[in-house]
């Protein structure tokens, strides 16, 4: 069974010149497990749509089940409640909070799912261990580089354990080094069972998933399996 | 949860210290004024509840004179126009607790190298009763030294220190002129009246002694003044009636002719003070409140400035799993915790400077804590009805939009 699946998925924004459809009755089935790249150019709709796979944001029409659930039937507080255990999110530029600390950052999800705070230390320091940043619990974001406070955005995705992670360019604003350091964190997720949906428009961060989807102008043109960077390589 | 969200409420205020401080301002000097202006309007309550009790409750007094036209009194005890059988017929009537016929006057006293002069008041010892005034040293005079005119003297207490110093003077003796009178008692002090008049700086003898033997009045059994002490407060508007009617009849009064006495009813000038004072202290409060609203205001101000700042910060924990009544929750902690700490501030810097106050002016000023508690319930109220708005505006924040924004 799916973890995931979206029927005519539709998208307008309201612009000056009148509504902009962003998303054009898109469907699309992903399964528990699943390493997907998001893929196509600037403009072409990458970023609602994963917006409505975070349960960010409602599309217009179609039907988005999650794990067995129609999404529209959720009002706010369940859509919050998805957000915090469900999925896990990391977002291009980090969106990590400055005043707090690493582990205050980490540990912000288990605040909202009412753990207390022993507990929220314990498994922070767990997960920014797992990201390899253990020495930085009490390092604030603007102290450490791009790529460690993407490792720490992605530590706070995984505190909650979510099945789903959703990252929206997370490679965009590091350098090829770093880069590849992400994606590999990515990698390990994925290979103990967690499904990731990836968006990326470069090939070789695109090659760390075993499935391409490509969009253009609101629709998805292309959806291929490719065989795994390493097994390509062999 | 709550622990971290104070944990964060707390380091979002130190992230901008000097905001947090100049907003707190607002409360603090709103508290602060609230508290000073309650002490000091409880204090001239208390101190005009001190005056009022010290008269003696339902009392009334009749002065010897003639009321002018217009209502306007003059002289009042001045022509002698009553006597002590007119406190003895009043003492008749209906409603009556006890009646004392008053003949003052102001003499020069001697003891020793002392020179004092005093107010004497001639009376009978129901003087005390109807004054409600305790003794606090020695005994009273009684109805036979009343009879015989004998020389002897209760003194209040600022006499008796200007005349006999810090040594008892009770038994002792002091000179009107070449007179001797022996001191019974020491009255209890009392303070000043509702005038501002000290009413311990007097001496209390038998009327017969002062009419006859330090006055020497023309007119037998004159005397200025009947203090009259009713049975209850319902009594007193009827006594008042009946009063004005014997003494009229007594003095032969034709219809439409003037009275001959004044009747002053001490218990209604001391509800109006009473209500003047308490209405002044009200008024206080309540221009105070309005610093204290206006304290408010500026929470609600800052906390709209901080929630558009945060926008983005709100979209993120949104987006980690933060629900509506999550973001609402963090940003009325915010504003609570502002005016609560404001609030004690305030609270101390107006306990302080009532006590300043009281000290300077020499006025009683009265803290009480219930005033102080009712502040802090206003304070948090304040903060959670001016932060309610800028916290629901945060929590209905969309995550996208909040998310984009930069
Ligand atoms: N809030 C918005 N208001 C109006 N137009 C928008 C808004 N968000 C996105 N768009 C437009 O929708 C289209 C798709 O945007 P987006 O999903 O961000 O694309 P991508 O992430 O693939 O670059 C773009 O043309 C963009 O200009
Ligand atoms: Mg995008």
């Amino acid at each position: 069974m799916a973890l995931l699946t979206l029927e005519g998925i539709s998208k307008s924004y309201v612009t000056a010149a009148g509504p902009f459809p962003a998303l054009k009755r898109v469907s699309l089935a992903i399964a528990p497990g699943e390493f997907v790249a998001i893929m196509g150019p600037s403009g072409s709709g990458k970023s609602t749509f994963m917006n409505i796979l975070g349960c960010l944001d409602r599309p217009d029409e179609g039907h988005y089940r999650l794990d067995g659930r129609s999404v529209e039937a959720l009002d706010k507080d369940a859509l919050a409640e998805v957000r915090n255990s469900f999925i896990g999110f990391v977002f291009q530029g980090f969106n990590l909070l400055p005043r707090m600390s690493l582990e205050d950052n980490v540990a912000l999800p288990l605040v909202y799912r009412g753990l207390g705070r022993e507990a929220r230390r314990a498994q922070a320091r767990d997960m920014l261990a797992k990201v390899g940043l253990e020495g930085y619990a009490a390092s604030l974001p603007n102290r450490i580089s791009g790529g460690q406070q993407q490792r720490v955005a992605i530590a706070r995705a995984l505190v909650n354990r979510p099945r789903l992670i959703l990252a929206d360019e997370p490679t965009g604003n590091l350098d090829s080094h770093t880069s590849a350091e992400v994606m590999r964190v990515f990698e390990a997720l994925n290979g103990e069972g967690i499904t990731i949906v990836l968006v990326t428009h470069e090939a070789d961060i695109a090659a760390f998933a075993r499935r391409q989807v490509r969009f253009l102008d609101g629709e998805i043109v292309e959806d291929g399996t490719t065989p795994r960077r390493e097994e390509a390589l062999c | 949860m709550l622990g971290a969200m104070l944990h964060e409420a707390w380091q979002a205020m130190g992230a901008n210290r000097l905001r947090t401080l100049l907003t707190m301002l607002g409360m603090v000097i709103g508290v602060g004024a609230v508290v000073l202006m309650m002490a000091i309007g409880q204090g001239a309550q208390y101190a005009v509840a001190q005056t009022i009790s010290s008269m003696g409750s339902n009392i009334f007094v009749v002065l010897s004179g003639y009321t002018s036209v217009g209502g306007v009194r003059s002289g009042g005890g001045s022509a002698p126009t009553l006597n002590v059988a007119d406190a003895e017929a009043i003492a008749e009537l209906e409603g009556i607790d006890t009646v004392a016929p008053v003949h003052w006057g102001s003499v020069q006293m001697v003891h020793g190298a002392n020179n004092w002069n005093a107010w004497v008041q001639g009376t009978t010892p129901a003087y005390l009763d109807a004054r409600s005034w305790p003794l606090a040293e020695g005994n009273a005079f009684t109805d036979s030294d009343v009879r015989a005119a004998t020389r002897v003297a209760l003194l209040g207490k600022t006499t008796a220190e200007n005349l006999f110093g810090v040594e008892s003077p009770v038994g002792k003796t002091f000179r009107i002129g070449q007179a001797p009178f022996v001191v019974l008692g020491v009255m209890a002090p009392k303070g000043q009246n509702l005038e501002g008049r000290d009413q311990d700086d007097l001496v209390v003898m038998p009327l017969t002694t002062a009419q006859r033997k330090v006055f020497g009045t023309a007119f037998q059994g004159s005397v200025r003044q009947i203090l009259v002490k009713a049975s209850s407060a319902e009594a007193m508007p009827a006594l008042e009636k009946s009063i004005e009617a014997l003494l009229r009849q007594r003095h032969r009064l034709r219809e439409g002719a003037d009275n001959d006495f004044t009747l002053r009813n001490l218990t209604a000038v001391a509800d109006t003070a009473a209500e003047t004072t308490r209405v002044m202290s009200m008024l206080l409060g309540a221009i105070a409140s309005v610093s204290l609203v206006v304290g408010g205001i500026g929470i609600m101000n800052i906390m709209l400035v901080s929630v558009t700042e945060r926008t983005r910060e709100i979209g993120i924990r949104m987006a980690i799993g933060a629900r509506q009544r999550d973001i609402l929750l963090q940003f009325l902690l915010e504003a609570i915790i502002i005016s609560v700490f404001g609030c004690l501030i305030g609270l101390a810097l107006g306990v302080g400077g009532a006590l300043l106050v009281g000290h300077l002016t020499k006025t009683t000023v009265v803290i009480s804590g219930s005033a102080a508690l009712a502040a802090f319930a206003v304070a948090a109220g304040v903060g959670v009805f001016f932060g309610y708005y800028p916290a629901h505006k945060a929590a209905q924040l969309d995550p996208i939009e909040a998310l984009r924004y930069q």
